[in-house]
């Protein structure tokens, strides 16, 4: 009980002080919509938005969630309020999950953003929604947890959000999202296969559209893996810098 | 009986030795003071003992608890007030108070019934509702002690509670730390103001370049500076202001220097009349001479033998 209190207002003082602010409410509308505009303006022709689609989900949760959280959490480390959250008696791994809810939470919302602005511009029917779920939030997950990632290797702010992009934007073109994996040079497609995005984008294109890269069992694995993997190294990347 | 129980506690960072094998006990209910310079060790040690930094040797009991082994277990009967006052500035007074209240498990509804105790204690009690980003250094420095106790914990750290404070905000944080320490709180206050440290604390620890040089009750080290007698120069003549030169003159005192002022220390009582006639010989005109109660300053620079410039540094922060 005492655990969950800590835990419910970390996150609830997190969506209250960083994620619900104007700001971040309009990047959530703003993003897939500029996007969305982007593909317009490339192929200058009427757009298949389903085609569109879980690639402007991927990178909506894909931005909005790595450098919130890395920035969020590299600004309270500065301003030393996260000591704080260090000295209250609650186990490292609860905390940096209540640290890292809200930005989860925030990746499922801006997720959901541009499938509402489809749905009234086009039919949604026929898509698998249990596995665009799954993929949202393991996408989500992952992504917050590559901030996690972000924020433990930075001191400054700035660093945070320089960091992200160094991350996020090699993401774009190596996911299979715009460039097929199979056009990719053969000497850098082991990149894409490393990187989390590939399989989570790859699930919500099975999911929407009917057909993918791999099975998508194996993606979900590969996202969970993935999540593990990031929160793991990063809690124990916590424990040998944040607690030297 | 020995609430903090300290043996051999050692911190390396690297090549660095910032805290060397030090021990120490403090009472339950007592106000402990760790004094000493900047860089001396005196922040790693609290965050050794509050689990904020690995302990590299040694071993920390708090209320019996091996620091090592538990230290979640530990931070639960703890309060941290860090040298920054470092609470959320978004957050209005009383919900910082809320929230630190929920990071110990305490409900809301009870977290704010005590913060709204609190801010009345602490002379917030009208500021509650504004943000914290809004609030004066002093006022910052005060719902940071109150965010320290908010979950009433039986042991209250203390980093440099009143430094880069107004005058008046510190003494109110110094009567607020004395009501703490009747309530019957363990404290333990780090401080670079000796004269905080003698009012406050009942034994003192002087930590220099991370060794316990000495470690005593406040009444003892007075005494034992009481053994020293000190008169205070104040001088005209620059020219005679050479440390070594006025050693020289005086062979069996023991002279400082600090600007335009002498302080001479002796080991028997003597008269100012001989120093100030030997001053006249040196052509140097003497405005102001008198004899001084020894402090705990005076006994910092006996055992540590610190220079003037270190003691401006532990006494300014």
């Amino acid at each position: 009980m005492k655990t969950w209190i800590a835990f419910s207002s970390i996150l609830g003082k997190d969506m209250s002080t960083y994620y619900l602010k104007p700001p971040n409410i309009s990047w959530g509308i703003i993003f897939p919509l500029a996007w969305a505009l982007m593909f317009f303006l490339r192929t200058g022709e009427p757009m298949d938005v389903r085609e569109i689609l879980p690639g402007i989900m991927s990178l909506s949760i894909l931005f909005g969630t790595t450098s919130m959280l890395a920035v969020t959490i590299t600004f309270e480390r500065r301003r030393e309020s996260f000591n704080r959250l260090l000295l209250a008696p609650l186990d490292l791994n609860l905390l940096m999950l209540a640290k890292t809810s809200g930005a989860i939470l925030f990746g499922i919302v801006n997720g959901f953003v541009p499938v509402l602005i489809a749905f009234f511009l086009t039919d949604l029917g026929g898509i698998n929604w249990v596995a665009v779920f799954l993929g949202v939030v393991l996408i989500s997950i992952t992504s917050t947890f590559m901030g996690l990632f972000i924020a433990v290797a930075v001191r400054e702010v700035f660093e945070a959000q320089t960091f992200s992009n160094f991350f996020r934007f090699p993401m774009i073109f190596l996911c299979g999202l715009f460039i097929p994996l199979e056009t990719l040079p053969i000497w850098i497609r082991p990149l894409s296969y490393i990187l989390p995005l590939t399989y989570g984008a790859d699930l919500l294109r099975e999911a929407v559209n009917g057909w993918g890269y791999f099975h998508p069992g194996f993606s979900l694995a590969a996202l969970l893996a993935f999540a593990l993997g990031l929160f793991l190294y990063s809690i124990r990347n916590v424990k040998m810098k944040w607690i030297d | 009986m020995a609430i903090i129980e300290v043996q051999g506690l050692t911190k390396k960072f690297g090549d660095l030795l910032a805290v060397d094998a030090i021990d120490f006990e403090v009472e339950e209910g007592e106000i402990f003071g760790f004094l000493g310079p900047n860089g001396a060790g005196k922040t790693t040690t609290i965050n050794m003992l509050t689990g904020l930094t690995r302990i590299t040797g040694g071993q920390v009991y708090i209320a019996g608890v091996d620091c090592r082994q538990a230290v979640k277990k530990v931070q639960s009967i703890i309060g941290v007030v860090p040298d920054e006052s470092n609470l959320y500035d978004e957050l209005s007074g009383l919900d910082n108070l809320a929230f630190c209240a929920a990071l110990y498990g305490i409900p809301r509804a009870q977290g704010l019934k005590r913060g709204r105790r609190l801010l009345k204690q602490f002379g917030l009690e009208e500021a509650g509702d504004r943000s914290f980003r809004t609030y004066s250094k002093g006022m910052k420095r005060k719902l940071t002690i109150a965010a320290g106790i908010i979950h009433e914990p039986r042991i209250l750290f203390l980093d440099e509670p009143t430094t880069g404070i107004d005058v008046v905000s510190a003494r109110q944080i110094r009567n607020l730390i004395g009501d703490l320490h009747r309530q019957g709180r363990t404290i333990f206050l780090t401080t670079h103001y000796i004269e905080e440290a003698e009012r406050l604390c009942s034994r003192v620890a002087f930590i220099v370049d991370g060794r316990i040089r000495h470690l005593d009750t406040v009444e003892n080290l007075l005494e034992q500076a009481r053994e020293e007698h000190i008169l205070e120069f104040v001088l005209a003549n620059e020219r005679v202001l050479d440390q070594d030169f006025l050693q020289k003159e005086f062979p069996t005192a023991r002279i400082e220097v600090s600007q335009n002022r002498v302080r001479v220390h002796t080991p028997r009582p003597t008269g100012l009349k001989p120093f100030i006639d030997r001053f006249s010989d040196l052509d140097c005109a003497v405005y102001e001479a008198r004899l001084l109660r020894p402090t705990l300053e005076d006994v910092l620079i006996k055992i540590t033998g610190m220079d003037t410039t270190g003691l401006q540094e532990v006494k300014m922060g």
